[in-house]
């Protein structure tokens, strides 16, 4: 599914001292089958875009109760606001919402958070039931059992464990289940490897990978973490002050690093050693992953003979 | 969830916010017994018009001060169409239907009790709205002190207020980031038979329960790094001290308790 | 002098599940003003070695001390308490109050100070971390890393000589760890405040004069951050990931470049500045 945003425009309580404009006309597309990144920092917006993914934020004219507002003479309309996930048109209060949210899977920041069941099985189960009350108990089982599978868990040890009694990435891994087994197109992710220790983050990094390929077609992630985005993403968008700055590939994007720094973001590593290597006269043009930069430097490497 | 009002505190500097909490609980109090004195609707007037000039030198809207009401309202009017219909008042009803009859004093008295209520709730807001719930807790605590003198662990209550209060913005917004996480797994909350409502709860109250749980252990923890040992040789930073402001809203106090006196002695008594 | 000393250091959960919580015979010192960094993937035990320091959690067997005084003496666990800080990983769970001074207060008042030099302590610890500005504000509306600098404010009114951050900035975002990161730098170098940092970061252990590396309740590596990270291969055993400079000249050693193995950016960029120079096109 296509995701496309825009003039996307959201305030939060918009009638109380506290209004807060958190996007202010955001112009983004998502394309399916994309491995897509979203930087920014906190309040930049893009905890409340990534929400109107699957409408737990709705568009104002999304709302039950919503009236269009008479304009007075001589105002101009506001921009028209475009959402739409695939053929789902999240401006429009006539859309099922509810499809929509097993289409678009949403991971939450520290997901293990929102563990409740008596055993993990019934944890995982309980989208299936809300989203799907017509499978049967076998076909319930089996999804249960593929979703942990995927996520590198062994189904008959762990489906009748309590969740609170698993160590902390397996508790994470257990949610993400959870959020999977509706087999949803578009899986959304924030911050998902926060707070992991350096080698819970590479397997939660590699097993993204593997959803995408083999599960949903489209992995949309929140980071923090730039070496994060440039060894992991096709794409990339930065976030700042409820609108979308830069949209690029991460090769594109990092070469940006005086732009990015302005708005108070860092570079991976690999684009710093870039510059401080391009001021010594050695230019090396890489994507910025690890694996890239350094195939580049050794090819440079070689292409010079030896001194004799 | 996050724009009722009851309780909220609203920034600003104004007199009010700058009196002691002391003195503005013993002002409710005060407050309230007028409004409870006052047996007319002249003596709520005199109780009106301490409220008004309370909320102008607060500097808070009178549209929040208002919001207030609006959580109660439904117990008002509650109340109110409970008092017209069992009123039972000398003389003729004015309407008369099987056995519900209505007086022209139920309407009144009806009135009256609206009146009071509504007079009740701002005033209260007032002071939740002026008042940081830290400086509350700690007026609360020196008031109490009397109950101290009784062997009851005021020091030990009071501080676990000011940790309840502390952690109602923490816990709300993880109310609303567990239910966000079952909503986009399909959880429905606002639809369903009463039963069902309760039961499609459980998915955010377990999770909210341990995770209380598991931030009230740490919060133990990390009180004992930072030396808490109860309350024996413990000092306080915070002393109230009795300023001019002070003084202003006693003789405010002593104005609004005369008037209400004063017009429940020479006008006739509505209740 | 010596701020802390363990000496054959055992524990052990009671409802241990997973005896990888526990700690087996671990002796170690830290000396005043030193900043130590410990290190170790989730379980090591790192976390249980700060509850030991100040008695949150009691060893089964052998001996700490903290500035000479036993830890195991009831007597001294106040002024234990009172010599050694800590700062707790998630910045929502330590805040007492509401207001911003009133938290930082909580300490100094558990211990008895007076009104007048509280009041000092708190202009003295927020001007420490740079909060002075919320002093009077609320911290629900602060960012994580904001947070944490009133965590460790908190922490400093109590005039602490020894700061231990456990794990203080893994829910932090670069920024937030960043301005952690810049607090406690300056606490050590111009307070001479004793730092033990626990981390996962490789990043934030290079900052340090020495770091510890744990692994299921043992120390199984001590040293320079520079020269343990140049130990690639005990690393990776210890499921702990090289700092990515470190990756990357270890890649390009293995290509067949003659760098030598570094943790700084500057150096690594001399370096391969160096190799390639001895050739010509």
């Amino acid at each position: 599914m296509r995701i496309q945003a825009e003039n996307l425009t959201f305030t939060y309580s918009p009638s109380s001292p506290f209004a807060t404009y958190a996007l202010k006309g955001v112009f983004l597309t998502i394309e399916e089958g994309e491995f897509f990144g979203i930087i920014g920092h906190t309040g930049s917006g893009k905890s409340t875009f990534v929400q109107h993914l699957n409408a737990l934020l709705k568009v104002p004219s999304a709302e039950k109760k919503y009236k269009p507002k008479k304009l007075k003479k001589g105002e101009t309309p506001p921009p028209q606001i475009v959402l739409k996930v695939g053929d789902y048109d999240l401006t429009d209060k006539k859309t099922d919402f509810k499809e929509l949210r097993s289409k678009v899977g949403m991971v939450f920041q520290y997901p293990e958070y929102q563990l409740f069941a008596e055993n993990v099985f019934e944890d995982v189960a309980f989208g299936l039931k809300n989203f799907r009350p017509e499978m049967t108990k076998e076909e319930v089982e089996r999804a249960v059992e593929d979703a942990l599978t995927i996520v590198g868990l062994d189904y008959a040890e762990i489906k009748d464990r309590s969740p609170f009694d698993l160590s902390g990435g397996q508790k994470r891994r257990v949610a993400i289940a959870g959020v999977i087994v509706t087999k949803p197109e578009v899986l959304v992710l924030d911050e998902p490897a926060a707070g992991l220790d350096p080698l819970g983050k590479k397997e939660i990094m590699e097993l993204l990978h593997k959803l995408h390929r083999e599960w949903c077609k489209t992995v949309i992630f929140v980071s923090h973490d730039m070496d994060e985005i440039s060894e992991n993403c096709t794409r990339a968008a930065v976030f700042s002050e409820g609108q979308v700055k830069f949209v690029d590939t991460p090769k594109n994007l990092f070469q940006r690093e005086d732009e990015l720094r302005q708005l108070g973001l860092d570079v991976p590593l690999t684009a710093k050693l870039t510059a401080l290597l391009r001021e010594k006269g050695i230019v090396i043009d890489s994507d910025y992953t690890q694996r890239d930069f350094c195939e580049k430097v050794l090819q440079y490497y070689r292409e010079r003979e030896e001194q004799v | 969830m996050k724009d009722v009002t009851f309780g909220q505190y609203y920034p600003a500097e104004s007199f009010v916010h700058k009196c002691d909490p002391r003195m503005k609980i013993i002002f409710l109090i005060a407050y309230i017994v007028a409004i409870f004195v006052a047996t007319n609707f002249y003596g709520l007037a005199v109780c009106f018009l301490g409220l008004v000039v309370t909320v102008v030198f607060s500097k808070v809207p009178f549209k929040s001060v208002l919001r207030s009401v609006k959580g109660v309202l439904f117990l008002l009017v509650f109340t109110a169409v409970l008092n017209v219909f069992f009123y039972k008042g000398s003389g003729d009803p004015l309407l008369h239907w099987k056995f519900i009859n209505i007086y022209k004093e139920g309407i009144y008295y009806s009135i009256f009790l609206i009146c009071r209520l509504f007079l009740l709730v701002m005033g209260s807001s007032i002071l939740t709205l002026t008042t940081t719930p830290v400086s509350l807790t700690d007026g609360l605590e020196s008031l109490l002190y009397v109950f101290k003198l009784m062997r009851l662990p005021i020091h030990e209550l009071a501080l676990i207020m000011s940790i309840a209060l502390r952690f109602i913005p923490t816990l709300m917004d993880e109310t609303e980031r567990i239910m966000n996480a079952q909503k986009a797994r399909g959880a429905d909350f606002e639809s369903g038979s009463l039963v069902k409502r309760a039961k499609a709860l459980i998915p955010i109250l377990i999770p909210l329960l341990i995770s209380s749980f598991r931030r009230a252990e740490e919060l133990g923890d990390a009180m004992d790094a930072r030396c808490y040992s109860g309350s024996k040789e413990r000092t306080k930073y915070k002393k109230l001290t009795f300023t001019w402001r002070d003084a202003v809203c006693l003789l405010l106090i002593a104005l609004i308790l005369t008037g209400v006196i004063l017009f429940k002695v020479f006008f006739a008594a509505l209740v | 002098m010596q701020a802390i000393n363990f000496e054959n250091v055992k524990f052990s959960y009671s409802d241990a599940e997973e005896n990888a919580f526990a700690l087996r015979d671990v002796s170690f010192s830290v000396e005043e003003g030193e900043f130590l960094a410990i290190l170790g993937h989730n379980g090591s035990g790192k976390s249980t070695l700060a509850r030991l320091i100040n008695k949150l959690l009691e060893p089964d067997e052998g001996k700490i001390t903290v500035f000479g005084m036993d830890v195991s003496d009831p007597k001294n666990t106040f002024e234990v308490r009172k010599s050694v800080g800590i700062v707790f990983q998630n910045p929502d769970n330590q805040m007492v109050a509401s207001i911003v001074e009133d938290d930082v207060a909580f300490g100094p008042e558990n211990i008895g100070v007076e009104r007048e030099e509280i009041g000092r302590r708190i202009d003295y610890a927020l001007d420490a971390v740079g909060m002075q500005a919320f002093r009077h504000g609320t911290p629900t509306r602060l960012s994580g890393g904001q947070k944490q600098r009133i965590a460790i404010a908190g922490v400093l009114a109590i005039k602490p000589k020894i700061i231990i951050m456990d794990e203080s900035t893994a829910m932090l975002d670069p920024r937030g760890r960043k301005e952690v990161m810049d607090v406690v730098l300056k606490l050590n170098k111009e307070e001479k405040l004793t730092v033990i940092m626990i981390t996962h970061f490789m990043e934030e252990a290079l900052l340090a004069d020495r770091a510890i590396v744990m692994n299921r309740g043992e120390i199984v590596m001590q040293g320079a951050p520079k020269e343990i990270f140049s130990r690639e291969e005990d690393l990776e055993t210890y499921n702990l990931t090289l700092p990515a400079v470190s990756a990357i000249s270890k890649a390009l050693r293995a290509g067949g470049m003659d760098v030598q193995a570094t943790v700084s950016l500057e150096e690594l960029a001399k370096e391969i500045e160096e190799c390639v120079s001895k050739r010509k096109i």
